[in-house]
């Protein structure tokens, strides 16, 4: 059972509040008419399946109903970091061990953001609601 | 191989049953074979067996890194039918639910199948629509299935709810009479067994680390216990093929689940068949020990870890309860997770690489325990031949570049 951080919300909440949503970070074509088969069944059903670190995306269905990102571990199923829409991951397959000695412990136990750059700031306002 | 029978029993109870062989040998790795199976789940074990039983290729080595049949083979709820929507698939699956017919002849090992039939429930309009186009699809197809009413229903299967009064009522259902159920454990050692006897070389504890690829073709495998060679290797590792497929540089189009199941303390018959139900989306069956064997969807994000989150477990027990109300104060058991690789299309993978002599079979999802002698028949007939067979060929994973997907979501009866 997941306690996961809405990076929106600021808060922990239940697994059962979220759904998750596949692999972050994928790139749609931007003129899919243009680009071969072979290219638009990467896009559309390849996926990297890792076992071990993985960006994916999750939806806080049953909260904000905002769509967020989630760094895990799909060995440990440790929840490494979550960061919102736009912004890069600060722990990678890369610096994973890097970041698990400087990274910042949160109370349950898990790693949390330390500084992620949003990618694209304009993705990242907020509109007053 | 000692062969069982009703006398080999009475001989060995003069000995107190100390002196019975052992199921298989624990060879040493040879250094050459012509053919490797990564993988030794029901699956690989099953496409060594009929790769020495029928295309004569004997110098087979099954490799295993834990031991046999420890990976889904022993984990799935054990449901074996044929009732698939699509030509392609009905056919797999057909020819599978035809070699389990004489299974246990075959391999001379009791593999309990039972042909005590699967009802797929129908609980809206468009299930209903559903469950009639896919009865006509399977009688083209030559399957025994066919559309029942909810007072055969009753008949069939007399614990169901079909009162009007249901939060979901059952509209009608698909009846597919020859399926059923097998003894699971038994269809890895019963393969293994088989396999062994014909001198293919069981590695268990073996773990691979890499493939040998010179100039587009495999030509072995690194392992822990050494250099493998061979110009020909199946993988059949179902939740770790894409570990696998990122060794030998390439990619599938999968999603590795845990998908989980239970078991009920043991009670006395109650189910005479196996019930499944996509619309409340669970399926149990009753075990020849008593116990009920309860399944439903995978937890929807990637793990390969072997359990899954508390919250699935609820959402199947509601479901089932929502089935069968009786089963409101059965205990639970216990309850195991399988890593099970999902595809886009519900439909599994049988299919050369850009690897010359590099085959993949994977992607069975959360539905390969039914196709173990089939899958395990034409991927062997491939292996031998270096050709795809032509019940396999349609499974090739260049469907997902051309677009001749196979989507079987709805006979799948697991979501994802």
């Amino acid at each position: 059972m997941f306690h996961i951080f809405c990076p929106y919300c600021q808060e922990y909440r239940e697994e059962e509040e979220f759904h998750p949503s596949g692999q972050a970070h994928l790139i749609r074509p931007a003129d899919p008419a243009s680009v071969s088969d072979e290219e638009w069944g990467d896009y559309l059903f390849f996926r990297d399946n890792p076992r071990g670190i993985h960006h994916e995306m999750w939806v806080h269905r049953l909260g904000c109903r905002k769509f967020f990102n989630i760094t895990r571990d799909t060995a440990t199923y440790e929840i490494l970091e979550t960061y919102r829409m736009g912004e890069q991951p600060s722990i990678t397959a890369a610096n994973a061990e890097v970041r698990r000695e400087q990274g910042v412990q949160t109370a349950d136990g898990g790693w949390q953001t330390v500084g992620a750059q949003p990618e694209n700031s304009r993705l990242n306002e907020e509109t007053p609601s | 191989m000692q062969r069982y029978s009703g006398f080999s029993l009475v001989k060995h109870a003069l000995s107190h049953h100390e002196n019975w062989q052992r199921h298989w040998r624990n060879p040493a790795p040879k250094k050459r074979y012509d053919v490797i199976i990564v993988g030794g789940g029901g699956h690989g074990l099953a496409t060594a067996y009929y790769l020495a039983k029928e295309f004569g290729a004997t110098n087979v080595a099954v490799i295993e890194k834990g031991w046999l049949g420890g990976g889904n083979t022993a984990r799935n709820t054990t449901i074996v039918r044929s009732n698939y929507l699509w030509d392609e698939a009905a056919q797999l699956y057909n020819h599978s639910l035809d070699l389990w017919k004489g299974l246990s002849q075959d391999l001379n090992y009791n593999v309990m199948f039972s042909q005590r039939g699967v009802l797929n429930l129908a609980h809206t309009l468009q299930d209903m629509r559903d469950v009639q186009r896919r009865v006509n699809a399977n009688r083209l197809n030559g399957i025994d299935s066919e559309v029942v009413t909810p007072e055969q229903i009753k008949e069939i299967e007399p614990a169901l709810d079909i009162s009007k009064s249901a939060r979901y009522p059952i509209m009608g259902a698909s009846w597919q009479k020859s399926a059923g159920v097998a003894r699971h454990d038994a269809v890895a050692w019963g393969f293994a067994r088989g396999a062994d006897a014909l001198g293919v070389d069981l590695l268990q504890n073996t773990e691979v680390t890499g493939f040998k690829i010179r100039d587009g073709q495999v030509y072995g495998v690194h392992t822990n216990r050494g250099d493998i060679e061979a110009h020909t290797v199946g993988c059949v590792a179902a939740g770790n093929s894409g570990v696998l497929a990122k060794m030998a540089g390439l990619k599938l189009p999968l999603e590795s689940h845990p998908l989980q199941a239970l078991v009920s303390e043991p009670l006395k018959p109650i189910l005479n068949t196996v019930t499944m139900s996509n619309h409340v989306h669970g399926y149990v069956s009753q075990s020849d020990k008593g116990d009920l064997v309860i399944g439903a969807g995978i937890d929807g994000y990637l793990g390969y870890g072997q359990r899954g989150s508390f919250p699935t477990i609820e959402h199947t027990l509601q479901a089932i309860v929502e089935m069968f109300p009786m089963f409101s104060r059965v205990r639970m058991n216990r309850q195991w997770g399988g890593i099970v690789d999902t595809c886009p299309d519900a439909c599994p993978i049988l299919s050369k690489t850009k690897v010359k002599g590099l085959y993949f079979n994977c992607g069975w999802g959360t539905g390969g325990f039914k196709a173990t002698p089939g899958s395990g028949h034409v991927f062997a007939a491939s292996l031998a031949k270096g050709e795809m067979h032509p019940i396999a060929a349609p499974f090739s994973i260049d469907r997902f570049n051309t677009g001749a997907l196979i989507d079987e979501h709805g006979a799948a009866g697991v979501a994802h």
